[in-house]
């Protein structure tokens, strides 16, 4: 399965995405939560390499960023990755953007079609 | 005894955590008050987790860029993170710089942090200091001036451009959604950058 990396400023805004998109996906759905530093606000592009090697089960990975620096961040560990993982960086709202995601995921999707799902949230209209 | 590296970055350490308050104070201008206090824990972290003794230029700027990615927090993280690192390649193995060696430096470091931000000049970022400065060093070097002669010419072409950030918008970073609202305010990275070459440049006199 494609794994997921939710980066964002704030540790809990990470996780409660996190929380809420894997309520839509399969429990074998990699979605792991890499925000915050040291506890505070910001973004540290280590815990996101991290997150990303966890996050990999070897057909890729998806991360889906908050404001600023969390892109500058991504793509920092993504230099820093140890091993050969290929990492997207979707450019879409996180929190709608993750949900597509995680279900397109969980269905077994590769990464294109996973990132295809996560771009279409840019479209969604709520009324 | 400290290695001459390690005393250069602690001198930048302090200058930067001596004037981390006015670095916040310019971030609530245009940002979001946080540039001070992430550059003064970037570098006390640093300086805690560097080896004193390691006289390896190279290791030493490694280490600083590492320790800047995570324990920064904010963009000036990733930038002086990836700044650092650049020139460390550089340096690796070297005990002692040249003047050359200094410039193929901050002509990776310039290149990194362009690369990282997919920034340019008169964007109000730190590049508008340390571009200039990064001219001044080449024509200094062009009339054969000494390292010291350099470095306040490239620090005076560094003021010149913080002073350059108040009259420009900025286009990248959080002071972007300001639009040209960010106009009359001087850009914190443009000054942490301007600090950390007065910090060097006052070591180089102290030698
Ligand atoms: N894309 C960029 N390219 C080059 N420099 C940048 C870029 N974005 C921001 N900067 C520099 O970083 C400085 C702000 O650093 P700071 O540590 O406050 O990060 P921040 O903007 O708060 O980060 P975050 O996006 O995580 O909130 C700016 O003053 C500017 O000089
Ligand atoms: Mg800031």
């Amino acid at each position: 399965m494609v794994g997921i990396v939710i980066v964002s400023h704030s540790e809990k805004l990470a996780e409660g995405v996190r929380e809420l998109a894997s309520q839509m996906a399969s429990p074998d759905l990699p979605i792991i939560a890499a925000g915050g530093i040291d506890g505070g606000i910001g973004t540290d592009a280590f815990k996101i390499q991290a997150g990303i090697e966890e996050a990999d089960r070897g057909e890729g990975v998806l991360i889906l960023a908050d404001l600023g620096s969390a892109i500058m961040s991504a793509e920092t560990a993504i230099d820093l990755l140890e091993r050969e993982i290929r990492v997207v960086i979707a450019d879409t709202p996180v929190v709608e953007g993750a949900v597509s995601a995680a279900v397109t995921a969980s269905t077994g999707a590769g990464l294109d079609e996973v990132l295809e799902a996560a771009m279409e949230a840019r479209e969604m209209h709520k009324l | 005894m400290a290695s001459a590296i390690y005393q250069c970055i602690e001198q930048i350490g302090s200058k930067i955590i001596e004037h981390k308050d006015f670095l916040t104070e310019l971030d609530r201008e245009i940002g979001d008050a946080d540039h001070g206090i992430n550059m003064a824990r970037g570098y006390s972290e640093a300086l805690k987790a560097l080896p004193q003794e390691e006289e390896d230029i190279g290791a030493v700027l490694k280490k600083t860029g590492m320790t800047l990615l995570s324990k920064v927090g904010g963009a000036s993280g990733p930038l002086y993170g990836t700044a650092y690192m650049k020139a460390a390649k550089v340096a690796a193995g070297k005990k002692a710089l040249t003047l050359e060696d200094g410039k193929a430096m901050l002509e990776e470091a310039i290149a990194g942090i362009k690369m990282r931000g997919k920034a340019v000049q008169g964007e109000k970022t730190m590049l508008d200091a340390l571009i200039p400065a990064y001219e001044a060093l080449t024509e200094g070097m062009a009339a054969g001036k000494s390292p010291y002669e350099c470095l306040a010419d490239m620090c005076a072409a560094a003021e010149k451009g913080v002073e350059y950030t108040k009259t420009i918008r900025a286009t990248k970073g959080r002071a972007s959604y300001l639009g040209d609202r960010s106009i009359g305010h001087q850009d914190p990275g443009a000054t942490s950058s301007l600090y950390t070459l007065e910090a060097i440049r006052d070591f180089v006199k102290g030698l």
